[in-house]
């Protein structure tokens, strides 16, 4: 029991995804200006990693090893496809915000890592968890990102008006450069710079 | 002369890098050394050109809708726009493959230089994104999706060249030890990023 609890708590923090394994980083730092893509993404994110951990572990004893990489490709593309047309359908204003980064999911590093890492040596509910978890460990930083973003960058959370009117009156300005894509890398960069501070055992020797 | 204006607005203008982040993991992990990156650089570039104008076809014979009419009238109204993603994903695959096992037969030499690279492609979110932002931008002719293509990658190859190039250096400089490896190599791509952003104001 505590196994499987570490499955989903370890991504979360001391392995995560996006801060140490620096798998996913594409699709992170291009929805992160706003905080509702952000959260949507997240959530496809770990949908999509959680199933096909499943149905690759199911299918583990099946897949010849010569040709696991396409049958891999073929199931995540199913269930983004599926993603992709639900969004359309239910959402369709995020969908659009979205734009050719839900395609990107399939190409998302983090799900064909967890599939090979994990999922080709592993039981269908473990397998399960550990994608649950490792999709947590990525939307986690994705809204965190998207968080100081937002903040900064438009004053606004999830489109509501946070900083208050008489602090611009008062002469506050939105930090316009927030909203540029190259601000996102340098976020991140300070996420994984605090939390190597706070871990010393994380940090990495060799100079470059 | 369109073609030179496309080719030198995807090169630096609209960078697929800096601004829509594609391509970013291998882009942060195979950029500890000038020669390695390099050579990604040159096997994206490739798989770019040859994929984009595959894909091209595919979205405007098979693809779009009313993309059937050439099978017949009862055709007319078949959408499979749907299946793009799939599609793309099987042509990348599988052209991966063959140009991995073409390498290998008629060019050993750069196939050893390559090697791993090659079959990490197949993954590598640059190639897909350029196939999906085609079909977005609904390009006029397949040529143009091949300038299109050959204009991302060689983009691609010039920001993980400078990527590489920056790294091999910074190994002399003191950074906090916090920062050392990934957490510099974000910063870096985001300063490097916000130096390209000044081509954006260009018109072409």
């Amino acid at each position: 029991m505590a196994n499987l609890k570490k499955l989903i708590i370890e991504p979360l923090r001391k392995t995560n995804p996006v801060t140490v394994l620096v798998l996913g980083i594409c699709s992170c730092l291009a929805v992160t200006a706003q905080l509702k893509p952000a959260l949507v993404m997240g959530l496809s994110v770990t949908v999509v990693t959680a199933l096909s951990n499943f149905i690759i572990s199911l299918l583990r004893k099946g897949i010849p090893n010569r040709i696991r990489i396409i049958v891999q490709l073929v199931v995540v593309a199913t269930l983004v496809i599926l993603i992709d047309q639900f969004l359309k359908a239910f959402a369709y204003d995020v969908s659009k915000q979205l734009s050719v980064y839900v395609g990107l999911i399939i190409t998302n590093c983090i799900i064909m890592g967890r599939l090979e890492a994990f999922a080709l040596s592993h039981g269908p509910g473990e397998s399960f968890l550990d994608g649950l978890g490792n999709g947590l460990g990525y939307s986690l930083i994705l809204v965190i990102v998207a968080f100081f973003r937002e903040l900064f960058g438009s004053g606004t959370l999830l489109g509501y008006q946070v900083i208050p009117q008489s602090f611009y009156e008062a002469g506050y300005q939105n930090n316009g450069l927030m909203i540029l894509p190259p601000m996102a890398l340098i976020v991140v960069g300070v996420i994984i710079w605090i939390q190597r501070t706070r871990n010393p055992e994380m940090q990495e020797n060799n100079q470059n | 002369m369109e073609f030179f204006r496309l080719f030198i607005k995807s090169v630096f203008v609209d960078n697929m890098i800096f601004a829509y982040f594609l391509g970013m993991c291998s882009y942060l992990a195979v950029s500890k050394n000038v020669k390695t990156a390099f050579g990604l650089g040159i096997a994206v570039t490739f798989m770019l050109v040859v994929t984009i104008p595959l894909n091209y076809m595919l979205n405007k014979y098979v693809l779009e809708p009313g993309a059937l009419a050439w099978l017949g009238d009862s055709f007319k109204d078949v959408d499979m726009s749907f299946l793009a993603l799939i599609m793309f994903i099987a042509v990348i695959a599988s052209g991966t493959q063959l140009v991995e096992m073409a390498v290998e037969k008629f060019a050993p030499a750069l196939y050893n230089s390559l090697g791993i690279f090659l079959p990490l492609i197949a993954v590598n979110c640059a190639i897909l994104g350029g196939a999906l932002f085609m079909q977005q931008r609904d390009f006029a002719s397949c040529w143009t999706a091949t300038v299109y293509g050959a204009g991302s990658g060689i983009r691609w190859l010039l920001a993980i060249v400078g990527l590489a190039a920056i790294r091999e250096k910074i190994a002399y400089s003191n950074i906090p030890p916090a920062l050392r490896g990934v957490g510099i190599t974000f910063i870096i791509t985001g300063l490097m990023g916000i130096a390209f952003m000044s081509f954006m104001g260009i018109k072409l």
